[in-house]
């Protein structure tokens, strides 16, 4: 990385220039630099509407850069250690799209484990590639998947030696590292991309002492959240390429679903992010970790919470732990991690990113202050004090990897009928339905709807968790395959 | 020359004292203090641009929330007090010979440099053997203490400084559980007549109902407070302020006060109408 090439913000500068000029728009945004919606100037403020314009000579264009976005992008690439970097502005889930687009057609087979967020599956029904998942093992204690065992993988290449690409989620949202070097390793030897959904794992690129980045580990692409630990604006993402990947096919891959009206928005937000992040990632990180470790110690010695760490690492389906996530089992105090996140919300003011049946995660970032992670210990001191119950949850395990009958595309496409769920078992799921946040797909199209399965999705409904994905926007019924009943 | 402090209380509202001149001027991890010479109030501490206390007025913070719970609770023998880094409240708790021991919990070492050298008579109590100052922040010093105390101050004033986690449920949930069975509660509570002071005194009021049996509102006259009106929470676990006030118990000790008597401190509880009224609907949620 050239640290004194870094000092540059091409877009932000650009957009500096842009407004010296006082060019008189006829062009659109139609809000005129909010001129034409003085409420929203209100809301918002002068200086964000007024960099609220369109793509034009000075400014470049994300669909076909050339000029400021064009460098942005090199630095970008640059300072991640990648070929080429792709400035997004439709969530990572557009870059996970867009990574699997790129590798896979209709019937092609892409291998990847069944935990992954939905917009790897969603990708899937897009362009009708074949899942082919590798099952993660399951942390007995606190029921969470784990990462992707080398073996386990290897197995599954034997078996499919002719898939296209590799998929792999590194780290998962609770800050499980699987072995990424080594599977990459494995992927390129049956001649296979290696695509890498780096969403939780920006700060990857830039801290010490944490496990290894795609881009290092040599994969081939890597979809990178920057708005979740890089300080971007929300929807702002990244898609990076490496190992000679055509990276003018990616880009017209990307722009067969990305729009034609980027935000300035987002993207001055991402040249910045990322010159701060190359910057002074390493002292912002360092803090991060320091912050989370305490939080951490705290935690546990407050009893009945297990706040995870590096301890979990076995060399097999845990080989590294990113410190910066603040995961915690909460069901030793009888309550699910669902229940936990209600009560800091509700209670205490205090919200988490995300609770599930047992386990919370609170995320740490480089916006955070001691004094905050003081009330976050206390509150959960609080929570155990009031609230501790005798009872344990009935259910604990936090993921049921399920049986995939027809491909996701077919399946959704299918004629499917509309049943409650109670009496969907048996049937063939034709639509998602996951708990959000995570975002992991309980079933994904295409899946068999087992009595354990619904067992989930109730308890999950009944602890107050936000089920989503289905056409029934209650969730109390499900798109099945219609005449495929067994 | 004309030389004027102004704090805006409202945003259309501000009270501006005439100053002689800047005593001091230092920027703490946690705030910027300023000392100000002024011909009204004396010295005035001012901590982002808001006053902390004058000479002035401190005496009223300092006696309403030592005497009041002192005149309820039969046996005090630990007090613990928060933020309390200008050791008015230690100061005026020292007075009481039965009191074995007086936590001061207090983040900010400046707070009590700054005291030291500008309010010497205030900070005389700190150097009373039994009175123990511990820079942390509260909510930490809080977390591993059980059953202890038999009165807790939150003398921090205010809910959007860096001292917010004292306003907060986990914090009142760690005093409850940090005091003795009788223990008692005393906090300052906010300024209840500018519409932009309503909610943080109404949320203050929510938590606190929800954490203690009893919890009563009490109220001072503070020129320098916004509409010179101020309020102190009492929350406790057994004592009722006024059903187990001790009015002769505590007449006999001959405390020196400025400001408070026994008979204030009945007086204190009767509330206008609009305070009673929002306590209520809070109570009521």
């Amino acid at each position: 990385m050239d640290i004194s090439r870094q000092k540059r913000a091409p877009i932000y500068e650009a957009l500096e220039r842009f407004k010296k000029k006082r060019v008189v728009p006829f062009d659109v945004p139609g809000h005129k630099r909010g001129r034409g919606n003085p409420e929203l100037v209100e809301l918002l403020g002068e200086k964000c509407v007024g960099l609220d314009v369109n793509s034009m000579k000075p400014l470049d264009n994300l669909c076909h850069p050339v000029s400021v976005i064009r460098e942005a992008e090199d630095l970008t690439a640059d300072a991640f250690g990648a070929e080429h970097a792709f400035l997004m502005v439709g969530g990572t889930t557009s870059a996970v799209q867009s990574m699997i687009l790129s590798c896979c057609k209709p019937g092609e087979e892409i291998i990847l484990p069944r935990n992954v967020h939905k917009s790897a599956i969603n990708a899937l029904v897009l362009c009708g590639a074949i899942p082919v998942y590798v099952e993660p093992k399951t942390e007995p204690r606190i029921g969470i998947a784990l990462g992707i065992e080398a073996e386990a993988m290897e197995e599954t290449l034997k078996k499919h030696p002719h898939a296209k690409a590799v998929l792999i989620n590194n780290p998962t949202y609770y800050g499980i590292c699987s072995d990424l070097k080594k599977l990459t390793e494995l992927a390129h030897e049956y001649n296979m991309k290696m695509l890498v959904d780096e969403a939780h794992g920006t700060h990857l690129y830039f801290g010490e002492g944490l496990p290894i980045d795609a881009m290092r580990a040599g994969a081939d692409m890597a979809a990178i959240s920057m708005h979740k630990s890089g300080g971007s604006l929300t929807q702002s993402s990244l898609l990076l390429t490496n190992n000679g990947v055509n990276a003018d096919y990616v880009r017209q891959i990307v722009n067969l679903t990305q729009t034609t009206s980027a935000s300035y928005l987002l993207l001055s937000s991402l040249d910045i992010s990322r010159r701060n992040l190359a910057l002074r990632g390493r002292e912002s990180f360092d803090k991060v970790i320091k912050m989370a470790e305490y939080a951490r110690s705290e935690i546990n010695a407050i009893g009945g919470y297990y706040a995870y760490g590096t301890e979990l690492i076995n060399g097999t389906s845990v080989c590294g732990y990113d410190v910066t996530k603040l995961s915690l089992y909460t069901q030793e105090i009888g309550l699910t991690g669902i229940e936990v996140y209600d009560l800091l919300r509700d209670e205490y003011d205090i919200q988490i990113e995300f609770g599930d049946i047992g386990n919370i995660l609170a995320y740490i970032s480089i916006g955070d202050r001691m004094r905050d992670i003081e009330r976050l210990v206390n509150a959960l001191a609080d929570i155990k004090r009031l609230y501790e119950r005798e009872q344990l949850p009935s259910i604990s395990g936090d993921y049921i990897q399920p049986e995939v009958v027809v491909s996701p595309q077919t399946a959704f496409y299918s004629e499917k009928k509309s049943v409650p769920i109670k009496e969907s078992i048996g049937s063939i799921c034709a639509e998602f339905i996951m708990c959000y946040p995570p975002g992991i797909p309980i079933l994904a199209p295409g899946e068999r709807i087992t009595a354990d399965i619904v067992d989930y999705i109730l308890y999950a409904k009944e602890k107050g968790c936000s089920l989503q994905g289905t056409e029934d926007l209650e969730a109390e019924y499900l798109n099945v395959l219609d005449g495929m009943i067994r | 020359m004309e030389l004027w402090f102004s704090e805006c209380h409202t945003n259309n509202v501000k009270l501006s004292i005439r100053t002689n001149k800047e005593l001091y001027s230092a920027q703490s991890d946690y705030q910027r203090f300023d000392v100000m010479d002024t011909p009204e109030f004396g010295k005035v501490l001012i901590s982002d641009g808001e006053i902390v206390f004058s000479e002035a007025d401190e005496f009223i913070y300092d006696e309403m929330v030592t005497h009041v719970p002192m005149a309820v609770h039969p046996n005090v023998k630990k007090v613990l007090i928060f933020g309390g880094g200008d050791g008015g409240v230690a100061t005026c708790f020292s007075k009481y010979p039965e009191i074995e021991c007086i936590d001061l919990v207090e983040p900010d070492e400046m707070m009590v440099e700054v005291c030291k050298e500008y309010f010497p008579e205030q900070t005389a109590g700190l150097s009373d053997p039994r009175v123990h100052i511990y820079y942390m922040e509260g909510l930490h010093f809080l977390r591993n203490v059980q059953n202890e105390y038999d009165i807790i101050v939150n003398d921090s004033t205010d809910p959007f400084g860096h001292e917010e986690g004292l306003f907060t449920k986990e914090f009142y949930g760690s005093c409850y559980k940090a005091l003795k069975d009788d223990g008692i509660m005393v906090y300052q509570h906010g300024s209840p007549f500018f519409d932009e002071d309503e909610e943080a005194c109404r949320s203050m009021h929510r938590k606190v109902v929800k954490s203690f049996p009893v919890s009563r509102v009490y109220q001072a006259h503070i020129a320098t407070c916004p509409a010179g009106y101020w309020l102190f929470g009492f929350a406790s676990k057994k004592y009722h302020p006024l059903d187990d006030l001790d009015a002769k118990r505590w007449k006999d000790r001959h405390i020196e006060t400025w400001y408070y008597t026994v008979n204030l401190h009945r007086g204190a509880f009767m509330l206008p109408k609009y305070v009673e009224d929002l306590l209520e609907e809070e109570e009521d949620k």
